[in-house]
């Protein structure tokens, strides 16, 4: 197991080199310059020159390529902005601050959006596809099935508003969504955002719930849980013990997935009830064109979806024993 | 023995006090396509300590007949109409729970691919411990003892270091032996045994069927063999009942049977198998025709399609009226018995060889 795990974290650090590279590349290949944004209106050869010097932008893009790594692993004191300590990515061409200081600021709010959302669409999901499944065939079941069509087929950026609309301004239920930190105030944790996790989980529910019931039908089928009846064990536990186990391993796949990349910010979500996340910091990083920020986003957003690739490749060991042994 | 109730002819002969005893058995089930009647007015009785082998192709109902016994058909799609007695209960009309408390515990099962049909999510310990617990109310620790236990009377070297492995750590042949361990750890009175040798190759084949004839002797359990395996039968069963199209077509003792079998469709199975001692350069003899379909059955009798001798039976019987089996030594054919005797001598007899 150790060793596996190791093997697949310098696998992970791999890619993400490479994906720092792809990522310069890009952005260098992109018809902007940072400089002349930041010079603004009144901008002379003289100013654009000096910019491009404080930013780096004026050595080559392997020089500055360079600086990057050795930044991210050593640290720098060159910066005008003060020492950056390692992981140093640098300081933010739009804003001016650490963007790792950016990122840590930001991360709260991504992993409460994440937790809550993952917790609301996995019980929502997973229950109506479970009970979707064992009660196949019923109307529950094509009830199930076919709000989850329906459900899968709609818009954040048409739930969200229309959620706000009736349960915040309208019927006043709700405060306003809003991040507010949850060591000072859980209460107002939670209350701010409810709404935003109840309307995160309604694509990814509708996504579980469709899963589950296929995969258990499915399972429901194999031979060895009809062994299971016969042995003359209750329809829930062969329910629950045998088909269920047999469907972890598809749904643990998707999930670790969804986790990375919604670890990575929640673009829409984010951007709709007004949360500052990791989702709405890659958006400004790339329309302001903003160099540093973007390598720390990308990265971060890239090393979630990495880890979550390596617990799920480690969760399957614990539901498979055939993997585990082989 | 099975029981010899003369009721020829009678549309619904009372059940016998046979340990198993299946009266007029109908199962069908509700496809897209239409009902297939998977099985159509089958009887058949078993004792305990009697070996049933029930032979026939793929889709004759032999499979459905078992599983239905044991309630274990989908009850959603499912119409099942006639009468199982096990031990004089009712079973077709028993409920859910009942059928738990039985299954496992008086009537246990085994299935033909072992490898699919033990979980591969817990160790086979835990598999044959896990009806013990539930039909005996033993302890975790007892359950597991036991469980050791029984794979060591089925031949399993090292048991109480084996129990602790999972299925795909064992060979085909000791995923058989563990299935049988699972099915015998409640001695139960009677063990259907679904085409339980047909997943292994020959040699461990014979290991496994002697297997389970000692258990038998040890147990007493009344034991249905399904197979399309003559060989096979012939070894393990007492009396064999042939199923073409979801009837039963003939049965009697195994030499009954196949020594003298009496209906075209036994001949033509005995036909189509290949021996040993036979001459290469005579080809086998397979059934000609395929098996007729369940949604839309023949009229009359279901073989006729394919059966060479129904020529023989005047005024197309054959294709108007279904014969019927007695429940005694028999065969559902048109054919007179001094007519089933002559074509078997003459004509079949000399090519078997």
């Amino acid at each position: 197991m150790l060793r596996f795990l190791v093997r697949r974290a310098l696998g992970a650090a791999v890619i993400l080199f490479l994906l720092s590279i792809v990522t310069f590349l890009i952005f260098f290949g992109m018809p902007r310059d940072p400089a002349l944004l930041i010079c603004g209106k009144s901008c002379t050869p003289a100013n654009l020159e000096n910019i491009r010097h404080v930013l780096g932008l004026d050595q080559s893009i392997p020089e500055q390529y360079w600086l990057f790594l050795q930044n991210l692993v050593l640290g720098s004191n060159d910066y005008l902005q003060g020492p950056c300590p390692a992981p140093c990515f640098g300081y933010s061409f739009h804003t001016g601050e650490a963007v790792w200081d950016t990122l840590i600021d930001r991360l709260p709010t991504t992993v409460s959006l994440t937790i809550g959302g993952a917790v609301c669409f996995l019980i929502f999901g997973l229950g109506t596809g479970l009970l979707a499944a064992w009660r196949r065939g019923t109307l529950i079941d094509k009830a199930a099935t076919a709000t989850a069509m329906v459900v899968s087929s709609m818009q954040i950026y048409f739930l969200g508003p229309l959620a706000l609309a009736i349960l915040v301004y309208q019927m006043q239920l709700f405060d306003k969504p809003a991040y507010n930190e949850f060591t000072k105030d859980p209460v107002a944790w939670f209350g701010g955002l409810v709404i935003p996790w109840v309307i995160l989980s309604t694509i990814f529910a509708a996504q579980y719930t469709r899963m589950a019931r296929s995969a258990m039908i499915e399972q429901l089928q194999e031979d060895h849980v009809r062994t299971a009846r016969a042995k003359g064990m209750s329809r829930r536990y062969v329910f629950f013990r045998y088909a269920w186990r047999g469907s972890l391993i598809p749904i643990v796949t998707i999930f670790g997935i969804d986790m990375g990349s919604l670890l990575g910010g929640a673009i829409i979500t984010e951007y709709t009830f007004g949360l500052p996340g990791l989702g709405r910091l890659a958006v400004d990083a790339v329309s302001f064109s903003d160099l540093p920020l973007l390598l720390g986003v990308m990265l971060f957003s890239a090393a979630m979806i990495l880890l979550f690739n390596i617990v799920v490749d480690a969760a399957y060991a614990f539901i498979d024993p055939r993997v585990r042994l082989s | 023995m099975t029981t010899l109730t003369k009721e020829a002819g009678a549309p619904r002969p009372a059940a016998g006090d046979a340990f198993l005893s299946v009266r007029d058995l109908h199962v069908s089930f509700k496809t897209e396509d239409g009902i297939v009647r998977a099985v159509d007015g089958l009887s058949f009785d078993l004792d305990r300590g009697r070996t049933l082998g029930i032979v026939g192709e793929s889709g004759s109902g032999k499979s459905v007949t078992n599983l239905t016994v044991l309630g274990l058909h989908n009850p959603m799609f499912t119409t099942v109409e006639g009468e199982i007695l096990l031990d004089g209960k009712e079973l077709t009309t028993a409920r859910e729970p009942e059928l738990e408390k039985l299954r496992g515990n008086k009537a246990a099962m085994i299935f033909q691919d072992p490898l699919t049909a033990l979980s591969p999510y817990y160790t086979v310990g835990r598999q044959i411990a896990e009806p013990f617990r539930k039909h005996t109310g033993a302890s975790k620790r007892e359950a597991w003892d036991r469980a050791v236990e029984m794979l060591g009377k089925v031949g399993i070297p090292n048991p109480g270091q084996r129990a602790k492995d999972y299925p795909h750590q064992f060979s085909g042949g000791m995923r058989q032996r563990a299935m049988i361990a699972m099915a015998l750890v409640c001695d139960p009175d009677l063990l259907i045994a679904d085409e339980p040798t047909t997943a292994l190759d020959v040699t461990v084949q014979a290991q496994i069927l002697d297997l389970l004839k000692d258990l038998q002797r040890e147990f007493g359990s009344a034991i249905i063999f399904i197979t399309h395996d003559l060989g096979v039968i012939a070894d393990m069963a007492d009396d064999i009942m042939v199923m073409y199209a979801g009837n039963a077509v003939e049965r009697g003792t195994v030499d009954e049977v196949l020594r003298a079998p009496q209906h075209p469709y036994t001949w033509g199975l005995l036909n189509s198998m290949p021996r040993l001692d036979s001459d290469v350069s005579v080809p086998l003899a397979p059934i000609p025709g395929t098996p007729p379909s369940l949604l839309t059955p023949p009229s009359g009798c279901r073989f006729h399609p394919r059966c060479t001798f129904q020529d023989r039976v005047a005024g197309a019987r054959c294709v108007t009226e279904r014969p019927l089996l007695a429940p005694d030594r028999d065969s559902a054919c048109h054919l007179t018995a001094e007519q089933k005797r002559t074509i078997f001598i003459e004509e079949i007899k000399p090519r078997l060889g």
